[in-house]
């Protein structure tokens, strides 16, 4: 087999096993990264939401926010657990198909 | 490590475009210049590979969490340059299409984890490996402590980022605008958090697979050059 064949069976795992960066730091209690609160955590933490915060916080609406589909949000580990693995897998796609375009543009047609 | 929108001033934001463009664009120069077509897919699994360790979450017990990035690893088997265009791709993917780093905040983000953690842990391994042989433990090693040390530095300058927010930009009250913790705060918590949990998942990540590379196909740890 070739190595980079290997290389994608280890990706195919690693998509599989994505929920666990779900699942652990729910078991553990463990909360939102530091300095990737929320605003309501940003009230509870100082007291008040930042007004620059505010304002530029829902900037950006992202189809797929937090690699959970809107309005699944309270469906539930296992729902978010597929999730996660979908949103791992488009993610992977869009990236090695981007990647891809990129590397074939840039890189000469013969081996240099 | 992901910096949202609206935790960094305008002022931050625009300053760290205004330093990727060059970047990328000297990036892609020489890669137009070293990347030989057939190493195209394995730049493209180190991307995804980048991709998807971003999304393994360590929790740190009743604290926060935190992930690896696996630039290290992309930056050793392809180079720094390279390995900045393919961070960078995941990380624009995360920003637009799962929220994950702030659009405006992409800039910094890929300052911190698609510029100076792959150089960082480029040079660190270099200079640690040094010319021991391809399959040599030292090499596996001098990986997994460039993992380490680029992660914090990363993590380092994140919590820079952050932590002069609250100095930079300020209401007539005093109330922050952006990002309210300054220094003091900022600089420990990203530091602590990374040099105690994150930058250990980081470096044996990076360890392991160079193991993997070095009994599979020891002609890749040879081609990654600056």
């Amino acid at each position: 087999m070739k190595v980079a064949t290997k290389l994608w069976i280890g990706l195919t795992i690693l998509i599989i096993l994505s929920p666990l960066g779900l699942i652990l730091p729910e078991h553990f209690k463990a909360g939102s990264a530091w300095g990737e609160w929320g605003a309501e955590e940003m009230q509870g933490l100082v007291g008040y939401i930042p007004q620059g915060l505010e304002k530029l916080a829902g900037l950006w609406n992202a189809p797929i926010p937090d690699y959970a589909f809107k309005g699944w949000e309270d469906k539930g580990l296992p729902r978010l657990s597929l999730a996660y693995i979908i949103s791992a897998v488009a993610g992977v796609g869009i990236t090695v198909i981007v990647v891809s375009l990129i590397g074939k543009m840039l890189a000469g047609k013969e081996d240099r | 490590m992901h910096i949202p929108d609206g935790y960094l001033g305008p002022t931050t934001c625009g300053f760290f475009y205004v330093v990727m463009v060059p970047i990328w664009a000297l990036a892609s120069k020489i890669v137009k210049k070293t990347l030989k077509a057939k190493q195209v897919p394995l730049l493209a699994i180190g991307a995804a590979f980048s991709f998807v360790i971003m999304m393994f979450n360590v929790p740190i017990p009743g604290g926060t969490t935190g992930h690896a990035v696996g630039g290290v690893l992309v930056a050793i088997l392809l180079g720094p340059w390279a390995a900045c265009i393919a961070i960078t791709v995941a990380l624009v993917i995360q920003a637009l299409l799962f929220g994950d780093g702030g659009v405006t905040a992409i800039g910094a983000n890929c300052f911190n984890m698609a510029f100076v953690l792959p150089f960082a842990g480029y040079y660190i391994y270099k200079v640690i490996s040094h010319n021991s042989p391809v399959d040599s433990n030292r090499r596996v090693i001098a990986a997994g402590v460039a993992g380490y040390i680029a992660l914090n530095i990363a993590a380092a300058l994140t919590g820079f980022e952050f932590g002069i927010q609250s100095f930079l930009h300020k209401t007539a009250a005093g109330q922050a605008l952006y990002c309210p913790y300054g220094l003091n705060v900022a600089l420990p918590a990203m530091i602590g958090e990374h040099a105690l949990v994150f930058g250990w998942v980081e470096a044996i990540v990076t360890a392991l697979v160079i193991k993997y590379i070095q009994k599979q196909d020891p002609g890749l740890i040879t081609e990654g050059r600056a």
